[in-house]
Order: C-alpha cells, then structure tokens, then sequence
C-alpha cells in the first residue's frame, strides 16, 4: 500500500515538473522582455530625477510623496495631489464603461457566432478580426472621420433635419469612449466567442424543457458555462483601455490627461523618471487589486451558479 | 418543430450582432474610400483618384514599415501563441500546485502595465544589451512583442481549456495513446478555436503597439505605427490610407482564398 | 481553416515581409516624422552610392532619452536648438567640426556661430522657425498679433481654438503674455502664468498637434503653431494667416548632428556638409515648408515660399522673436506642475 501512495506521489511531482517545463517558455520571454526590467521602474522610483530626464544615482522618497500629495508651488501648502487624483479616477471611470459597452455588444456578437454552423464560424471569425488588420492609430483615424462635424454622422443628421447644428462629438469624453469602445471590442468578443463556441446547448434544451424563459436561460445556463471568457474579456479590454495613451489624444482632444499621458509626461518633458516610474506602479498595483477583487468575486458566483 | 422556436434563439441578440458589424466596417470603408481621395487632406473629399497609391508605392519608408509591421506580428503572434498555449495546458485543470498562482500573476503581468512603463524599462535594458552584444536586429522588437501578446493568447486559451473536461484525454490515455499523439488528436483539435482567437488577439495587439515599439526600436526599424506617430505633428497623407487598404485587401484575398480553399477539401 | 492553412498563410506573409540587401555604405538617419526629403535623400544616395535609412521620432525627449542609453544604431539625429547643449554636455556627440567643412561658408552669419553650440563645432542646420498664432480670417476680423487669441479668446473664436500641446512653447508663450521673461522662476509671474491658463482653457476646443488638416478642415478657427504648418495651412485655405504676436514669440531651430556611437563617421560628415549646399538646403525647405539657414538657397526655393509671410518674418515683428532657451530643472518641475494642473 505505502508503495502505491509512493508511486502516485512521484506521478504528482512529475506532472508537477512538466507542468513547469511546459510553461517555462513563456514565463522566460516574459521575464526577460517584461516582468525583469521592469525593476529597474522599482529603483528609479526611489532615485532623484536626473537634471535633463534619467536619473541620479542618489535616494530620495520625494516621487512616492508626490504621487499622494502635493506641496502647492505657490503658498507651499502640502495636500492631497487633487491633480492626480482627478487623473486616476477618469481613466478609471472610462475604463469601466467601456468594458461595459464592449460586454453588451460583444456578448451577443460572440453568441451570434457561436451558433452559427460549425463551418462558417470560422468566416465569422476573421470578419470579426479584419477590421483590426490596420493598426490602432489608423481605426482611431477613421472613428475621427465618422464622429467629426464634417463627418458621416452629423452630415447624415443634418441631411435629414433631425438636427440643426452638428453636435459636437469630437473632443469629449463621449469620443474617447467610443473610440475605446471601437478598437477594443475583439479583445472581448473573441475571448467570450472562445469559451461559447463549446456551449452544450442539450444544457439549454434541458432549460426549455424546464419551461425557462428565453431571459432566464440566457441568466442561469449560459452565461454562467462562458464566465471564463466573460473574464478574460473584461480583463482584456479594461485593462488596455485604463493604460489607452493614443485614442484618449486623437478623439478626446488632448485637453484633459489620463494615466498613461500623465505618465508620459514624467517621462518626456516634465523629465522626472522617478514619479514616472513610481506613477506606474502605483497603477499596477491598483490594476492588480482590482484583477484580485474581480476574479475572486467572479469565481465565486460562478460556483454557486455551476 | 411546431412552430420555429429555436433553442439558439435569442432576442435582439441577432440584432446586436448585425450593428455591432456595421459599426465596425463603417469606420474601415471610410478609410478605405479616403484612400481614393484626390485632395491632399484626410478629411475633405477632392474626388476618385489612385495618387496615393501611387505615391505609398513609391516611398520606400511606408512600404519598408508596413511590412516590417506584419513580419514583427506574424512572428511574434505564433511565438507568443504557442507559449500561451503550453503555459495554459500547464496551469488549467489541475489541482492546485505549488507555484501557479505565481505562474497566473507572472503570465498576466504585462497587461497590466502602461505601454510607456515597459518602453523605458526596455529600452534601459536592451540598450545594455545592444551595446554589450553588438547586435541590435529585430530581435529585440520581436522579443518584447512576444512577451506582450502572450497574456492575450493566453487568456481566450485557458478560457477555453477550463471549459474542457479531461474525460476524453483519460480515454485516449487508457488506450495506450502517447501523450503527444492525445495532444494532437484530442486535445489540440478540441482546444482550436481557442488557440485561433488567441493567435488572432495576439497578431492584431502587435499590430497595435506603438509605445513599446517606439522605444525599443533601432535604427531603420520604424513600424507602421511609429512611422505614423512621427507625421502626426506634421500632418497624416492619405497614404497611410492607401497602404492600410492595399494590405487590408491583400489580406481578405489570402483569407478568403484560404477559406474556399479548405471548404472545398472537407 | 485549419492549422496548415493558417501556417501557410503566415508564412506567405513573413514571405513577402523578407527585408531590403543592405547597399555597401549605409547611413542612418535618426529624424522627426514627415520632416526629410525623399529627394534630397535620393540624390545623396545617387551621388555618393550611400544607402539612406530614416528612423522617425515624435519627440526631443524620446531621441533623447534613447540616444542616452545607447546601442541605437542611429548615426545622426536632429535635436532642437534648447536641447543641443544638452547633447554636447552628456557626450552624446562627436565633434565633426562643420566649421571647417567645404559647404560651410554657404550658412548665414548669424547662424554661424550660435549660442548653443559656439563655433559650430558638432551641429550644421537644418531648418528654423517661429511659433505664433495662426487664425481663419472668415472666422474672426479683428487684430490677431496677438497671444490673447490663445489666453484671452475673443467671443467669436470661443470652443474654436486649438492649442499645440507643447509645454515649454505653451508655457513660453503665457509668459509673454503676462510680461514676464522666458524661463522665469517668479512666483508671482507664474501664478499669473497658471490662473490665465486655467482661465483660458474652457475656450479651447483641443489641444493638439494635428492642426494642418483641423484647421483646413474647419474643425479649428485659430490655433498656436509652427510657422510652416501654417504656409500648408494658408495653401489650403487662403483664408488661414498666420500672426506674430506682439507679446513676443519663440524662434527655434533644429540641427543635424553626428553621434558620438555612429558606425558611419565619414558618411554622416559627408551628409552634414551635403545639405549646407544651397540647391540641397532648398530641396529640403520645399519639402518639409521651413526656412533655412543657408545663404544663396533663395533662389531655388519654391516660388510660394520666397515671400511667404509664415517663412519672411516681417521687419516690424523680427525684435519680437526671441530665441527659445532649455529651462533650468528647478523651473522646469515647476511649469510641468502648472501643466499638470492644467490638462487634469
């Protein structure tokens, strides 16, 4: 008997090993060309910033300081960095709404794919991802195009009287939203399209069968067997859209930062590495709280409604 | 049967999907008609015209990144793609073990920092490199657009995998199969589309980067991103449209061409 | 679509994808965006049998955040004139002496010896500009010499101003407007300098760089911007001038310097003398619309930039201009705080 536990354990710590030879490749790529140099982000933060951008080699708090607070330059009264603050929470804000627009579309989209017959699927699929064959800057080009005053939808409007004066679109943080809600919408549907195209649908049969409503099936038998990919997605697209750097400067106009401007800043003419780097990790952290606080809450339903 | 009730239906759900189509041709058939657009300017109409293609194909520069572009996201979209895929098959449908929920957090560690975090801490590192090794090719962009994608190809993948259950491995095992024979006709065929959409995922955000790119790349690697950044200040010509839409449409050809191809062979 | 298909597509792209055979002498160009001439280019690569690769960035701060660390490749670069002493300080750049090359006594005395790099000892220009204020004369009528077009925005310009988001020109220019002197650390001025921003900012509509097609367009009424923007913009739309503010306005030049790591020495030498020639000098002006440096280059200028008003500063604004200068780094920490506060 001992010998057969014996055997099991040397199975386990086996299956344990090559579970850990399978995943090296991709824990090293990410080790060397992301996860390790961003240490050095975790010294700078700590450094004296460089006269012309870099940074001295000499200790200093004062990034960590003045990313929480902020000595007013002109009565050098120290409060709370109410500039950052701002900043933090608008990029919050339209990182959450656009990944909920992108659920509500993506969600069905995804589904309308999945039942379509097993050989078109694939069509639909790169239909899905053609649009994303050009690259970032020039969808957002294009979305500037459609949304401007001179552009389809105000003309469209204006042609058909419904409207007397373009309505400004461009330029507000309703532009922003839709430009986020337009380049990232694959990084939901696909991942939501992934994990339903396997939908056992005798399970929904089961459901009808059951006398559940249309709504109620959708509610207790679907969406809880592609919660996987309802999570993937929304990580995938809140994510990018918190850190989205080029679509809030083309659509939105550039007059109010988000994260990834007012990181930028540090970086380029502001030339102060150190809060640059310390901004970072500040988001990381708070990305990686809410990625906890998500999956976990997630998770769970997910049990009690499996 | 009775009546058409289908257990598929759902309302509005056809709707949707159908919108969400449009909205996201709209914006491509603009810029593809902006492409034949005599005026000089992106955003007024001077009538048909092909001078911007003309003149993309003869600026060596814009061809040179378009296609350094697809090389860089080719590459790093099937590397990342398959590192995905067995760092899924790793951390999905296991019991817990020591050691995977660091695997989960260093996996999607790259999500979740901004772009221009990562560029400065690369080009910190790469540098060192660079000038310590001599070489200083597309490996490196390579290298960081691998690392990025992975977590894009993971996560549909691992989405996936979750949903499968281990029963018909457990059987092809029980037969004497070799791990690799069930990987390939067992696992792999079942794990597809989920490994497509990953590649899909990933191929389409190093397509995307700019930021990363802009400070990791040498001299004479612009992409068609940063080569776009750098006429912002300046003025964007239709010809990044004319480009776009010349590989736009080489791509649904290859596509589609591949698509009726493999119809026709099942 | 199954795997092999999809291997066989992928690999058709990496296919067509194959790079450029490099020819026997190369020279890298490391640039800012749209600002080269493909033709000057191509007859430098025609004359001396140099294959030319250009490499874009947006950004001072970026070129010089990566030349910096090193390891780029890039042979020359093209800084601003506040940033060349920068580049000299941090050893970044070989001294190729211009001074003394043949094409030299082609650049214009006062650019011979400028004060950010006396005697000319690492850097040859390449072009040079203003930053003032451009308007749509449909638009507004009224007087537009002015920075107040930009701070204190007339009521028929309101929710129609763009503002080039350049934080030392923005900055540069709200100095000016309060009467103050260029890179002030008075805390009086500048607490002028942040209320008039902030006070200013509801009238704008952006704050960006793409002004060349928004103001052709009429997405903008008037914006802040470089003065051969503006010469493409007045091509456009002839209704579009561009002002001289009389509060006092930037002149900036950028110059092309040798990298200290360049590959190509003798290449890059070549190149620096090579555009001092004025056919050339002028080949490059026509392309990327600013003036250059290089006496005799006039008459091979295009014919709608000989008297451009956006490229001839005219007599009465020339005391105006003043030369733009690199901050300290106290006062600069300062002013991106005032910007920080402005874009939250």
């Amino acid at each position: 008997m001992a010998s057969a536990e014996e055997v099991a354990k040397a199975a386990e710590r086996r299956d344990v090993r090559d579970r850990w030879l399978l995943s090296a490749p991709a824990l090293l790529v990410i080790l060397l060309a992301a996860t390790g140099p961003l240490l050095i982000v975790l010294v700078y933060s700590f450094l004296t910033p460089g006269a012309y951008g870099d940074v001295k080699w000499q200790f200093s708090p004062d990034a960590w300081i003045s990313v929480f607070m902020e000595r007013d330059i002109f009565d050098d009264t120290l409060s709370v960095a109410v500039a950052h603050v701002t900043i933090f929470w608008r990029s919050i804000k339209l990182a959450v709404v656009t990944t909920l627009a992108t659920l509500a579309l993506g969600f069905p989209t995804a589904y309308f794919m999945a039942t379509r017959s097993e050989k078109t699927r694939d069509l639909w699929l790169f239909l899905i991802t053609i649009p994303f064959w050009t690259n970032l800057l020039i969808r957002t080009f294009a979305v500037l195009q459609i949304i401007r005053n001179e552009g389809i939808i105000n003309t469209i409007l204006l042609k058909l009287g419904i409207i007397s004066a373009p309505i400004q679109i461009l330029y507000t943080d309703t532009a922003i939203l839709i430009g986020m809600a337009y380049v990232y919408l694959p990084l939901m549907v696909l991942p939501i399209y992934a994990s339903m195209e396997k939908l056992d649908f005798r399970l929904v049969e089961a459901g009808y069968d059951l006398y559940a409503t249309r709504f109620k099936v959708l509610r207790k038998i679907i969406f809880p067997l592609v919660k996987p990919g309802v999570i993937a997605g929304s990580i995938l697209v809140f994510i990018p859209a918190l850190g989205a750097y080029v679509t809030p400067v083309v659509l939105g106009g550039g007059k109010n930062m988000m994260l990834s401007n007012l990181i930028e800043l540090q970086f380029g003419q502001g030339r102060n590495w150190p809060l640059g780097s310390a901004l970072s990790i500040t988001v990381m952290v708070i990305v990686m709280l809410a990625l906890l606080a998500y999956v976990r809450n997630a998770g769970r339903s997910g049990v009690r409604h499996g | 049967m009775a009546s058409n009730f289908s257990i598929k239906h759902q309302p509005g759900f056809t709707a949707i999907a159908a919108t969400c189509f449009v909205v996201l041709y709209l914006p491509i058939i603009v810029l593809v008609a902006y492409a034949f657009n005599a005026a000089s300017s992106t955003s007024e109409w001077g009538g048909f015209s092909l001078r911007w293609f003309q003149s993309a194909y003869q600026n060596t520069q814009v061809i040179d990144a378009t296609l350094r572009s697809f090389q860089i996201g080719a590459i790093a979209a099937v590397l990342s793609t398959i590192f995905a895929t067995m760092a899924a098959l790793a951390t999905t449908r296991t019991a817990p073990y020591p050691g995977l929920t660091f695997k989960y957090a260093a996996i999607n560690q790259p999500l979740m920092v901004p772009e221009i975090v990562t560029g400065v801490a690369l080009l910190i590192f790469f540098s060192r490199i660079k000038i310590f090794t001599g070489y200083s090719g597309l490996g490196y962009l390579i290298a960081a657009h691998t690392a990025f994608c992975i977590p894009f190809a993971y996560l549909p993948i691992r989405a996936r995998l979750e949903n499968m259950d281990l029963t018909l491995e457990r059987a092809a095992a029980d037969l004497y199969a070799t791990p690799w024979k069930t990987f390939r006709r067992i696992t792999l065929p079942l794990l597809w589309p989920g490994i497509l959409a990953g590649l899909m995922l990933a191929f389409v955000i190093s397509l995307d980067d700019v930021v990363i790119t802009e400070f990791v790349k040498s001299g004479g690697q612009d992409t068609l991103p940063t080569y776009m950044l750098g006429q912002i200040r300046r003025g964007v010509t239709p010809e990044i449209n004319a480009i776009s839409t010349a590989f736009l449409l080489l791509s649904v050809a290859i596509v589609t061409l591949f698509f009726f191809v493999s119809r026709k062979r099942d | 679509m199954n795997w092999k298909t999809m291997a066989t597509a992928m690999g058709l792209a990496l296919l067509a994808s194959t790079g450029l055979a490099r020819a026997e002498g190369v020279l890298n160009i490391y640039n800012w965006g749209n600002y080269t001439s493909p033709d000057v280019i191509k007859k430098f690569e025609d004359k001396y049998k140099i294959k030319v690769s250009i490499t874009d960035y947006d950004s001072n701060d970026t070129a010089l955040a990566k030349v910096r660390q090193g390891g780029t490749g890039f042979d020359i670069a093209v800084p601003s004139q506040t940033y060349v002493p920068i580049w000299i300080k941090e050893g970044l750049l070989l001294e190729t002496d211009p001074g003394k090359m043949e094409n030299f006594k082609n650049v214009a005395p006062e650019w011979a010896n400028p004060e950010f790099d006396p005697g000319r000892k690492y850097s040859v220009p390449w072009a040079w500009g203003t930053i003032g204020v451009v308007v749509n004369t449909d638009a507004y009528k009224g007087p537009a010499d002015t920075w107040g077009i930009v701070f204190n925005t007339p009521d028929e310009l309101k929710g129609k101003v763009n503002v080039v988001p350049e934080m030392n020109d923005v900055i540069f220019a709200a100095i000016k407007y309060v009467g103050g002197q260029q890179c002030t650390d008075d805390k009086a001025v500048l607490k002028k300098v942040r209320d008039l921003l902030v006070a200013a900012k509801p009238n704008w509509i952006a704050m960006e760089y793409n002004t060349i097609e928004k103001m052709g367009a009429g997405d903008f009424k008037a914006t802040s911007d470089w003065n051969g923007s503006a010469l493409r913009q007045r091509l456009a739309n002839a209704a579009i001038h561009y002002n001289y503010p009389k509060e006092g306005f930037g002149l900036w030049s950028d110059n092309v310097v040798v990298l200290k790591e360049a590959k190509n020495v003798e290449n890059a030498k070549l190149f620096q003398n090579f555009i001092m020639d004025p056919e050339n000098a002028a080949g490059l002006s026509a392309f990327h619309r600013y003036a250059n440096a290089i006496t005799g280059s006039d008459k091979y200028m295009p014919a709608d930039m000989k008297d451009a008003p956006e490229v001839v500063i005219p007599a009465d604004a020339k005391p105006k201009g003043e030369f733009q200068k690199m901050c300290a780094p106290e006062t600069q920490e300062l002013y991106t705080k005032i910007w920080t506060e402005l874009q939250k």
